[in-house]
């Protein structure tokens, strides 16, 4: 137990300490840096919890895929940090209530949790056999995602498939007039047809 | 026993486990490059590394000494404590991968449950490695070539976990562990066979090619020729590396020699099999129930060591006779070649899993 409470109170101050430099460090590729290392140790704190599964998808999807393309973007953006902090005094009362609101409602979710318990569809997951000490989590939230929350997962699953369709189509553009590589006569091409054998007389060269 | 039960004891245990995989796995590492280097030069009709000790079998001990007492110059624009945390972070992965790696049975530092999401986990932080050490760099090469690594390595993590989950409907499981062992008894029953003999032999059809995507994909993933375009060195020089040099520039090359060496054990684990010997292997089952069963795990380990270094034989054919692909073909492989069909294979086997009566 001892570790476990080492390792929790680690990971939290370093959760909390580097979404604090996500938001004051100068350097924007430096917050994203901190933004991943939070992630990171966020994750951490779920294994802690025994939800060994989300931490997983959490590295793998946002440390691994999101954060590498916000670095991207971010390393590649040359944005003037000085100038878009001179708004700061205009947007602090708006920054200042989005901020107080989030912070209410966290919490009081906090503490309905902690008090009455969190609300659930499946009343004893154990009875059920979809939740257990014998079972790897990530079975136990397969057996609840198809089963009782299939409608909402496959609905989540086309927002997600019409995002990524719209994200395409909003981008993909057929230039006129460019030149575009076509696979196919490239993996076609062989000597027979890619070549032809000449043999000019000195001094004529030969016209193309 | 109570002493390792302890807080203290345990932490010393668990260090005492990571020692015991990090050591030989650096020596190991040492050799693979020598080994690499000879395989390059056979097949290029030369030598190779031959002078320092007998047939040049210390060479990387010698590099590691010169790299270690070279002068470390940090360029006068980088961010400094993000240029030396790179090769860190690099090599910290590629070590830390080896945690959640079956050996032998009951060989493991970690045993989790979600041991190959893990794997795939870490080795999609690998690039951070690199990408901020080639932004660090402060200069146009580095740059390029971590933005380029950083495409590559997204893109090809995809078809990736597509075959990973594959195997994954296969062997029901996410632990390592329990996918060797569900491979056991003779080599019909490895994943790329379709991990059940007989009754699984046509999905063979699928996964032989999906253990070809997986290979292909851990040269790209792991920045190795024909896919090295991070540090091509006919246009970028060295890539991300250009501005490291001493011990940052040799703890990149580790982790990077340390992944292929990884890739090469996870086609291992996933397809071949692991530590289970291509025969029935009955005559182990007497030192399994006794005191000897160091001795099976010793057997499993040997072979499991045999097949990596097969796999790792085969990249660095790969690497001696393969040209250099160029960038958009490389783009067009991953995502208009591999993410299809891997893609499709997942349906298949799923559809197998369910329709093929094999439980």
């Amino acid at each position: 137990m001892a570790l476990q409470a080492i390792a929790f109170y680690l990971m939290a101050a370093v959760t909390l300490a580097s979404a604090l430099a996500v938001v004051s460090s100068k350097n924007p590729v430096h917050s994203v840096l901190f933004l991943i290392a939070a992630f990171f140790s966020a994750a951490g704190l779920f294994v802690l919890l025994g939800a060994e599964f989300l931490a997983m998808l959490l590295v793998v999807v946002y440390v691994g895929a999101v954060a590498v393309l916000f670095l991207f973007v971010v390393m590649m953006l040359d944005v003037d940090f000085a100038e878009l902090r001179q708004g700061f005094a205009r947007y602090m009362p708006l920054g200042g209530l989005i901020a107080g609101g989030l912070a209410i409602e966290m919490i009081i979710v906090s503490t309905t949790v902690a008090t009455k318990g969190a609300a659930r569809l499946n009343e004893n997951p154990m009875a059920s056999g979809t939740a257990g000490p014998g079972i790897p989590n990530a079975e136990a939230i397969g057996r609840v995602l198809y089963t009782q929350y299939v409608y909402f997962f496959q609905a989540a699953g086309m927002v997600l498939l019409v995002a990524m369709i719209g994200a395409i189509v909003l981008t993909l553009r057929h230039k006129p007039g460019v030149k575009r590589q076509i696979i196919m006569d490239q993996v076609l091409r062989t000597p027979a047809n890619g070549m032809r054998m000449v043999s000019p007389k000195p001094g004529e060269g030969i016209d193309a | 026993m109570d002493f390792w039960n302890t807080p203290i004891g345990w932490t010393l245990w668990t260090v005492g486990q990571i020692l015991l995989i990090t050591v030989p796995l650096l020596l190991v590492v040492a050799f693979v490059i020598y080994g690499d280097r000879k395989i390059f030069a056979a097949v290029q009709l030369r030598k190779g590394p031959n002078v320092v000790g007998p047939f040049g079998l210390l060479q990387s001990f010698a590099d590691l000494g010169k790299f270690l007492i070279k002068e470390l110059i940090v360029p006068a624009g980088a961010d400094k404590f993000v240029f030396l945390l790179a090769p860190l972070i690099s090599v910290t992965l590629a070590l830390g991968s080896w945690a959640a790696m079956p050996l032998a049975p009951g060989w493991v530092v970690a045993n989790i449950n979600v041991g190959i999401l893990y794997l795939f986990a870490v080795s999609s932080m690998g690039v951070y490695g690199i990408i901020m050490g080639g932004w660090a760099s402060n200069s146009k090469y580095p740059f390029l070539g971590a933005l380029r690594s950083a495409a590559q390595m997204v893109s090809y993590e995809v078809s990736i976990g597509f075959v990973i989950i594959t195997v994954i409907l296969l062997s029901g499981t996410m632990n390592l562990t329990d996918i060797v062992v569900k491979q056991g008894g003779g080599f019909w029953n490895w994943n790329i066979l379709g991990g059940a003999g007989l009754k699984n032999l046509p999905l063979a059809l699928v996964m032989i090619p999906m253990g070809v995507i997986f290979f292909i994909s851990g040269l790209a993933e792991t920045n190795r020729p024909p896919f090295d375009l991070p540090e091509a060195e006919s246009e970028l020089v060295a890539g991300y590396a250009i501005e490291y040099g001493s011990t940052p520039y040799m703890l990149f090359y580790l982790a990077e020699t340390s992944n292929i060496i990884l890739m090469s054990g996870l086609m291992a684990v996933l397809f071949l099999g692991g530590w289970q010997a291509p025969w029935p292997t009955h005559y182990l089952d007497g030192l399994t129930h006794s005191g000897w069963s160091w001795l099976a795990s010793l057997h499993g380990l040997l072979i499991f060591a045999f097949k990596t270094l097969f796999v790792f034989f085969m990249n660095a054919m790969v690497r001696s006779v393969v040209p250099r692909y160029r960038y958009d073909q490389l783009m067009r492989l991953g995502w208009k070649v591999f993410l299809p069909t891997s893609l499709v294979a997942v349906a298949l086997v799923a559809g197998w899993r369910v329709y093929g009566g094999i439980g």
